[in-house]
């Protein structure tokens, strides 16, 4: 008896709850974005929002069933879990359908298939932790931060060769668990510069670019004029600005893909295209803007229903509460997000083992990735990047993957006390 | 062991910030920025036009001239159509299978996703045959339209033709015309465009992406109904009209009859005439431009566009302005010699009449008599000069309707022609010229020209003895059967009633005993004049104006028959099987002998230009088979014609009118 009130004893039910609370946002959304009008139930099995409900009550099953296993085993078995999602990942290279350009389905029969790449995401944050927490283990030391560095960067090698870009993005969010692990703060400047580079690049002559670099390396040179190292630090990475700015064109060209280059143009205003490659970003922000304060209504969105916005139950899914239920709903939403990331930060802190709180960034670094790209690409903030909104997006995999990254954490946390 | 514990600081920062980016893009586009809702409604609304049916047209007794017949177009979409026995479906709407595949290939061009039109217009027997087997092909659905029907295939020049709009009516139209509107042409489509064509409805659709309609707008609350056109009782008499027409086959002209209580015009018709079923449906095309090479132009409004120097049935009205000036008597005689001495010029006469008094100069059509009233009228003292004495009597003319529009009810009437003074000052130097210089203006001749719906009118006024009321043809619109007031309204032509007699009584004898002896209709007593418009191209033109009866005139008619020689001969007979059947709704056996029959079948269509050399002057083309009668003015008094100049101006302008009309 005392065994088994023990299982859901310490279980943090403020999460649990905001993950209900979004499952439940997305399904009805789902049901409003694709209704079909033959049948109009919400639990009718034949369409896709009956089959996200069956997904969603598999989704508390699978938390279940994650809540009852025993807390030292996803430490343990962090290794097999990364093993077996290569092994998948290689797999649905070779004998996985391809959707949408992607090869990214592993077909389990009866209509429904896996995403690996999905499953990927747990599993390297699971990994992750069990690396960084192992004894005389610091991020700091260069042989550490490369091994660190290969659990991420392995799984994103064989997800862009699907090649699905979006999902081998996220994995890049994973810097923050390093950073607060102790990695130099330069990383995530540097990660901001050279975003930043990249899209001034792309927008501003090279050259005029050089020539404001060459201004400020100079003042910054002159200011530490007494500072030997830091004079040689700003040389350095002065070249190595410069160094990219020249490369960013041939990367831009040779690497990307021209969908992707298109992309970016439509998102940078550098071409204008809203008939064509524009054509998604457009409808979704009239369907957004559309909205006004309150929205349009359930079931009465015009965008969505007569199918404007594309993915308009997946990838574009905030459309619809945008657009049905207007600045209010947007806001909640994005608001019901943000107290979860700082649930789970909150939740990863109180951690006594490292292994949980690493893992904890972890989860908490990938949803805010996720609802970044998500939201901006839906409103022309972020290039279209086709990857899910958590929780509300349509589709199994991906609320399974979301389910199981929250749930480990919460099992983790529920036996926060003891020893991992 | 948590050594950087505060860094989760920084990244809860990031989270914020990035989080509240997000919120204050989205607060921009829906709250601040209200275009995204504006194209919201323009991606899902559209507004559907239901086009109304366009209003009937009958005749005075209800007859039906034109309704509407609906017609089936058969629409396709090419995504929703799949196998079928296509060999049933080419044989039910009797096309080929190259056909059909060509007809799929175009809508697939068009749209796969939107209907387009597979075949239009199929008549109702066909769609019959073809809707009950409509659900085996799908993809392919009917929708029902409306086009003219003619049942009778009358009276095509008075009724017109609707066609599509072009850019300029487009442009015009303030937006009320889109492109595949149809609008009244010509004729009474024309003239009543705006309350035949009723009042189009607006269904306002929700469309998805892929523009399929899927429902209303907010239920139907910004919906409109469309509302029918109103239909037109004209004052035609479909009898008469229809009579009209089979006389004048085979010949070029016109007849227009005219209640003279009322001004309803009872017959309007033009000659040659073609079926105005032709202007509809499949054929058009082809049908129309034959129509517009057609030497004899069967498009041209003859009763109301076409001019002949009206001849001796001008002498009445001569006679009355000269009574109304005082300058003759009904007992005032002059003495016929056959002929009169215009200076130096001889107008002659067809007979020695001797002494002659009013009656018997009109009775025997007697030009010595005329030009001497004339002469006297312009010559009367108590004017400055010419020009003022001329302009009395041009205005008394041009009181009848003569010379200026009578504004019928139909576009682009043509106004006729009477000389302004300065005309005449203009050609022989001001007031250089004389009554004897335009004598032949005594007799219908000269530079007069009128349009046979002016020659009707005159014999209106004569009948009512002093006015006459708007001719027109629509009596009177919609089902509160209302009458445009300017057709109300009592016309006075300034001629006392009591001049009317001594006239009417030569007109009187016309019939009886004179000219047009052998057109007595037994039982009713007939009032005319024959005339013969002398055309220098070939045969002369026969006229006769008429009215009857005598007492309580019913009709007043004029009859114009191109190239056909004496008024007396063909124009006069069938204005007087007109006259008699509509009154008495038969037609007799004439006393001498006379008899539709015959009229019916006479060919009388002049040679067509090109069977015999062409004359070498181009603006002189042959009658109205080239759109202008203007060169008929060129009369028999040779000396008096100077040096062509009369034809070429009455010519230009005809044909700048026209232009503008076009």
């Amino acid at each position: 008896m005392n065994n088994q009130r023990s299982f859901f004893y310490n279980v943090d039910w403020f999460t649990v709850v905001l993950y209900l609370i979004l499952c439940i946002i997305g399904w009805f959304n789902i049901h409003s974005a694709i209704y079909d009008e033959d049948h109009p139930s919400i639990i009718d099995l034949s369409t896709n929002y009956g089959k996200q409900f069956l997904y969603i009550v598999s989704g508390v099953v699978l938390a279940t069933v994650i809540l009852l296993m025993e807390s030292r085993f996803f430490s343990a078995l962090a290794p097999a879990v990364y093993v077996m999602v290569v092994i998948l990942l290689v797999l649905v290279l070779v004998i996985g359908r391809n959707v949408g350009g992607n090869q990214a389905w592993i077909p389990l029969g009866g209509g429904f298939r896996l995403q690996p790449s999905e499953f990927a995401k747990f599993a390297t944050c699971l990994m992750l932790a069990r690396y960084l927490s192992g004894t005389n283990i610091k991020v700091t030391d260069t042989k550490s931060f490369f091994i660190a560095a290969a659990i991420i960067a392995f799984p994103m090698v064989l997800i862009i060769l699907q090649p699905d870009a979006g999902s081998t993005l996220v994995f890049c969010s994973l810097i923050f668990v390093l950073y607060r692990e102790g990695i130099s703060p330069l990383f995530l400047v540097i990660t901001g510069l050279i975003i930043t580079l990249f899209i001034l690049t792309l927008l501003v002559n090279q050259f005029y670019l050089v020539a404001v670099l060459v201004v400020i390396a100079g003042a910054l040179i002159y200011f530490f004029r007494r500072n030997q190292a830091l004079i040689v630090t700003v040389s350095v990475g002065f070249v190595i600005c410069v160094a990219m700015i020249f490369s960013v064109s041939f990367l831009y060209h040779h690497v990307l893909k021209q969908h992707q280059t298109v992309r970016i143009d439509e998102w940078l205003g550098i071409t204008t295209d809203p008939r064509g490659i524009g054509y998604n970003v457009n409808q979704s922000k009239i369907a957004i803007g559309s909205g006004k304060l309150w929205g349009k209504g359930y079931l009465k969105g015009t965008q969505t229903k007569f199918s404007f916005v594309p993915e308009q139950s997946t990838d574009f899914i905030f459309c619809t509460i945008g657009e049905e239920w207007g600045f209010a709903g947007t806001l909640s939403v994005l608001i019901i997000y943000l107290i979860l990331l700082f649930r789970i930060v909150f939740i990863a802190e109180r951690q006594r083992s490292n292994f949980s709180r690493i893992y904890g960034y972890g989860v908490a670094s990938v949803i805010f990735f996720h609802v970044f790209i998500n939201v901006g690409m839906t409103i022309g903030l972020v290039p279209v990047i086709g990857i899910p909104l958590p929780l509300i997006s349509y589709g199994g995999s991906s609320l399974w993957s979301f389910t199981i990254l929250i749930f480990i954490l919460l099992k983790l946390d529920s036996n926060r006390m003891g020893l991992v | 062991m948590n050594s950087f514990f505060e860094r989760r600081y920084v990244i809860l920062g990031i989270f914020i910030v990035i989080i509240l980016m997000l919120i204050g893009r989205l607060f921009y586009i829906q709250i601040v920025d209200d275009k995204y809702l504006a194209f919201a409604q323009n991606n899902v609304i559209r507004r559907f036009i239901k086009y109304p049916d366009r209003g009937a047209i009958l005749d005075r007794h209800g007859k039906i001239l034109v309704q509407n017949e609906h017609v089936y177009d058969i629409l396709v979409i090419p995504k929703q159509v799949h196998e079928f026995d296509t060999l049933e479906f080419c044989r039910l709407l009797q096309i080929d299978k190259k056909g059909f595949d060509q007809r799929l290939q175009k809508a697939k061009i068009y749209s796969n996703f939107r209907p387009s039109i597979f075949e239009k217009q199929l008549s109702a027997r066909l769609y019959n045959s073809f809707q009950e087997h409509l659900f085996e092909f799908p993809g392919f659905f009917v929708q029902p339209r409306s086009v003219r029907t003619y049942p009778d295939s009358v009276a095509a020049q008075f009724l017109g033709y609707i066609s599509e709009v072009n850019d300029k009516i487009i442009e015009k139209s303030n937006g009320y015309y889109h492109p595949g509107d149809y609008i009244g042409f010509s004729g009474a489509e024309k003239a009543y465009e705006s309350v035949l064509r009723g009042q189009r409805g607006v269904e306002n659709l929700l469309v998805d992406s892929r523009n399929v309609p899927k429902g209303k707008y907010l239920n139907g609350r910004y919906d409109t109904a469309a509302v029918a056109g109103e239909r037109l009782i004209s004052s035609l008499d479909l009898r008469i009209q229809k009579l009209g027409e089979k006389l004048m086959q085979n010949k070029v002209g016109s007849i227009v009859a005219i209640e003279p209580s009322t001004g309803e015009i009872l017959a309007f018709v033009s000659s040659p005439t073609y079926d105005p079923n032709e202007l509809v449906g499949r054929e058009r095309g082809n049908n129309i431009s034959a129509m517009y090479k057609n030497p004899y132009n069967p498009l041209f409004i003859r009763p109301i566009q076409a001019y002949y120097p009206p001849g001796s049935s001008f002498k009445p009205l001569a006679a009355l302005i000269a009574l109304q000036e005082g300058i003759i008597t009904p007992q005032t005689t002059f003495f016929c010699a056959g002929g009169y001495q215009a200076g130096s010029h001889w107008v002659g006469c067809t007979h020695h009449h001797g002494v002659t008094n009013l009656s018997y100069g009109i009775e025997g059509s007697c030009n010595t008599y005329f030009c001497n009233v004339f002469n006297k009228v312009i010559s009367q003292p108590g004017y400055p000069n010419i020009t003022a004495s001329y302009l009395n009597w041009k205005n008394k003319v041009n009181k009848f309707g003569f010379g200026i529009k009578l504004d019928v009810d139909l576009p682009n009437e043509k106004r006729g022609f009477v000389p302004a003074p300065a005309w005449y000052n203009n050609r022989y130097g001001k007031n250089h010229w004389r009554a004897n210089t335009i004598i032949s203006l005594a007799i219908g001749q000269g530079e007069l020209l009128a349009t046979p719906l002016q020659m009707a009118n005159i014999e209106c006024t004569i009948a009512n003895r002093g006015f006459y009321y708007r001719p027109h043809l629509i009596k009177s619109i919609g089902d509160k059967d209302v009458i445009k007031p300017e057709f109300k309204e009592k016309i006075n032509v300034g001629i006392d009633s009591n001049y009317y007699e001594p006239v009417i009584n030569g007109m009187q004898a016309v019939v009886e005993r004179g000219t047009a002896a052998a057109s007595r209709i037994p039982g009713i007593v007939m009032c005319g004049k024959t005339g013969t418009a002398q055309n220098p191209h070939g045969e002369n033109h026969s006229v006769f104006v008429a009215f009857a009866p005598r007492d309580n005139p019913k009709i007043a008619i004029a009859v114009v028959v191109e190239n056909a020689g004496q008024g007396a001969s063909w124009a006069a007979p069938i204005a007087s099987f007109i006259i008699e059947k509509y009154l008495k709704d038969t037609i007799s056996r004439r006393p001498s002998g006379i008899n539709p029959k015959k009229y019916m079948e006479a060919n009388l269509l002049p040679p067509l230009p090109g069977s015999k050399p062409k004359p070498s002057y181009k603006y002189l083309p042959k009658d109205s088979l080239k759109k202008n009668q203007a060169d008929s003015n060129k009369r028999n008094i040779k000396s008096d014609s100077g040096k062509k100049t009369i034809p070429k101006l009455a010519l230009n302008i005809v044909n700048s009118k026209r232009k503008e009309d076009e």
